[in-house]
């Protein structure tokens, strides 16, 4: 079986191509990138006026399964990640139970193999219930097939603790996905701390809960030598922290979500429980600084955090709302309108950032278009208009805040394994 | 002249005419507490529903004695009671009191933004009785006519605010009420109670409470709790009340004809010293009285009265 995608400017930032040339797939690999003319017998696909990036890799997403099925299931949440251009995805650890152990890492990739459409990559938990007093059996896990390890949302606050998981990872060379903040500071804080906050009554968490645990994480990785991967990167001083932490040579990367250079926290005005999410949207100065980070590449990856709730979750007091917002299928879009249309990132450096960099830091053999890898790409048309409609998404939920927004550029072409599993915004899988 | 909106959720949002034209209502109604027979039939007929999440005394009573005395029934409904405490969400407790045809919901919350939401979920008229340290737009109100009616006008007077404005949503709703009116206001208190960025807001930001009280023309004290010293924002009632406490002596430097404002609940003896709080100059059961005024005002106002009307 062969699918030619002809006429599209390829973009592979791992081998440093940026051309107008034809791919073709064979038996599900990557078989040739270059002048290609159709033959008989090939499924063809014209791409003209499109880009053709590897299969976008997302390396922070909740996919809800096992235990929270009402909001993401595996089946759901890969369509998705497809419908949104994403052939990978890496999904946290904190489901019922909690993935810290390697029954549940293997029952994830089983379902996935199972029900999904994208790859699945599983991370596990640090500690055992990510509680932080414990070591989950993290080797076992690598064997069973978890890429990453991350307490996320329930950071270790003990130094000691985080010591210890960092220099296990170190010695199985698995990288650490530090969600950073320091819970006594951010002492059930419910947006960030600013005039916003103060004048809705609500109260708010300083950038320096998360850039305290920034820093110490950093010098735990200076004193472990363990891959630090910082999440979610929301703050000025955090964007500074990991810039001199890197000119160090210290062994630190780092991601941001969309939501951080497209959105303030004057988006929580009227309570929009949408907007509610950890860490919480900031102030346009460090919208600006994250736009920065990205800009000189202290910021390696842009992943999502795809944080899917029921709706009940998110009707209710914002005091008790649930954190976070869908992103598979507003990311594509958000990274054009904000980052490229503005001249911040070229194409091909901000899906660098979705593709090669993610896949470097995972360790995935994926992420490129070199001839014999897996055939996943991704198509995307990079001057499509339209207006974000929560109610269209292949997402079990639709929290966010951004439905009625204006965005250019959507993927058109999700390919998995030399597989159409998403054409305009339809899962075909 | 009646007023334009559906529900009061703040002073924030408030316009100065509309301020002005509760604030008048509010006078005449009080007539009618001062009358033997206090009873109009001005909102006979309708139906006004209290719910709230909090414990509180004098604003449920006060808003359940403005009802009754222009007629309207009113329903209590206190979280314990109902069917809160088997799980039911806020939003489909309103939507099953709505269900019972209500006129007004009047909601105190211990969640900012509570009556907000409440407000998008039905279409008749949400009054905010206090949502956590967001606003109490009625006790601002009411504030704000205690100092017009001893002073004869708001604009151009000095009020200080004193205590804790972080958690206080009777701050808030005064700074906002005050400003708008064309007061000068300070927030005094100690800097861990003074909420981030205040420094942006319209007012001007004291420490030092000398400093602060010096030649205001009206002093609002909050209550201070004590669960914020457990905290740590603050080392001993003792040292709040040496540093902040509104004594004889502090009044000093305020203007000779200063009045004080609380609240209420007050700690005699923290927040204000017994012979500051029973003296002539405070306001203390005054600011009662003319809270059901403005509630009274408020209801009409909202149901369909207007300003021009002859409360009786």
């Amino acid at each position: 079986m062969q699918m030619l995608l002809k006429g599209g400017r390829v973009i592979d930032p791992s081998q440093g191509i940026d051309q107008i040339a034809d791919v073709l797939v064979e038996d599900g690999r990557i078989a040739k990138v270059g002048t290609i003319e159709p033959m008989p017998g090939m499924q063809v696909e014209d791409v003209s006026d499109l880009v053709v990036l590897p299969g976008l890799i997302d390396m922070h997403v909740h996919l809800r399964e096992p235990g929270f099925e009402y909001k993401e299931d595996i089946w759901s949440g890969t369509r998705s990640a497809a419908a949104g251009g994403f052939s990978g995805v890496a999904c946290m650890p904190n489901t019922n139970p909690v993935a810290d152990n390697r029954s549940v890492i293997e029952y994830i990739l089983c379902r996935s193999a199972e029900v999904g459409v994208v790859k699945v990559y599983p991370i596990g938990a640090l500690t055992k219930d990510h509680k932080g007093e414990e070591m989950a059996e993290i080797g076992d896990m690598v064997d069973g097939g978890a890429v990453a390890f991350s307490d996320d949302a329930f950071p270790i606050q003990g130094s000691a603790m985080m010591r210890h998981v960092m220099d296990y990872c170190a010695m199985l060379d698995v990288p650490v996905l530090a969600h950073c903040e320091d819970l006594s500071l951010s002492n059930e804080g419910l947006m960030n701390e600013g005039l916003t906050s103060t004048i809705l009554g609500l109260k708010g968490v300083p950038r320096e809960a998360e850039e305290i645990m920034v820093a110490r994480n950093i010098m735990l990785a200076r004193l472990t030598g363990c891959r630090l991967h910082i999440c979610h990167v929301s703050t000025r001083g955090s964007v500074e922290l990991i810039r001199r932490a890197k000119e160090y040579g210290i062994s630190v990367t780092a991601e941001t979500c969309p939501q951080y250079f497209s959105l303030t926290d004057e988006a929580v005005k009227g309570y929009n429980t949408n907007a509610k999410m950890n860490p919480p949207l900031r102030s346009p100065d460090d919208v600006a600084a994250i736009k920065e980070g990205l800009a000189d590449g202290t910021i390696d990856v842009i992943a999502t955090d795809h944080a899917p709730h029921a709706t009940e979750e998110k009707e209710t007091e914002f005091s008790i709302a649930a954190n976070g917002m869908v992103g598979l299928e507003t990311a594509v879009g958000l990274v054009i309108s904000e980052l490229v249309v503005p001249g911040i990132l070229s194409i091909a450096r901000a899906f660098e950032k979705m593709t090669t960099a993610p896949a470097h830091v995972l360790g995935l053999d994926a992420g490129t278009l070199k001839v014999g890898k897996s055939a996943d790409i991704t198509v995307i048309d990079p001057r499509a208009r339209y207006t974000v409609e929560p109610a269209t998404f292949h997402s079990r939920s639709r929290n966010t805040p951004l439905g009625g927004r204006e965005l250019v550029g959507r993927a058109v072409l999700s390919i998995v394994n030399g597989r159409i599993v998403a054409k305009d915004n339809e899962v075909v899988a | 002249m009646a007023l334009k909106r559906k529900d009061i959720l703040g002073l924030q949002e408030m316009e100065r005419d509309e301020i002005e034209l509760v604030l008048q209502t509010a006078m005449s109604f009080k007539d009618i507490l001062n009358r033997p027979i206090k009873k109009v039939p001005t909102l006979r007929g309708r139906s006004v529903v209290t719910l709230f999440y909090e414990p509180s005394t004098r604003t449920r009573t006060s808003f359940e004695i403005a009802a009754k005395i222009l007629s309207a029934d009113t329903s209590s409904i206190a979280p314990s009671t109902s069917s809160v405490v088997k799980g039911e969400s806020f939003k489909d407790t309103i939507l099953t009191l709505r269900a019972m045809r209500p006129d007004v919901f009047i909601i105190r919350h211990q969640a900012s933004g509570a009556p907000h939401f409440a407000a998008s979920l039905v279409p008749e008229s949400v009054i905010n009785a206090g949502d956590g340290m967001h606003e109490h737009p009625t006790q601002g109100l009411l504030d704000m006519f205690t100092i017009l009616e001893k002073k004869g006008r708001i604009e151009g007077l000095t009020v200080a605010i004193v205590g804790d404005i972080l958690h206080s949503r009777v701050a808030r709703s005064n700074m906002w009420g005050l400003t708008k009116m064309g007061a000068k206001v300070r927030l005094v208190g100690p800097k861990t109670l003074m909420p981030p960025e205040a420094s942006s807001l319209p007012v001007e930001i004291y420490t030092d409470i000398e400093e602060g009280l010096r030649d205001a023309d009206v002093i609002n004290v909050l209550r201070i709790q004590l669960e914020r010293m457990k905290k740590g924002l603050f080392p001993s009632l003792r040292e709040y009340t040496q540093l902040f406490g509104i004594t004889r002596d502090r009044l000093k430097l305020a203007k000779d004809d200063v009045i004080v404002l609380h609240p209420g609940p007050m700690n005699r003896g923290v927040e204000i010293t017994p012979d500051v709080a029973d003296s002539d100059i405070s306001m203390v059961t005054t600011q009662v009285t003319n809270g059901v005024a403005v509630r009274m005002a408020l209801l009409y106002l909202l149901l369909g009265g207007t300003g021009d009307a002859d409360a009786s």
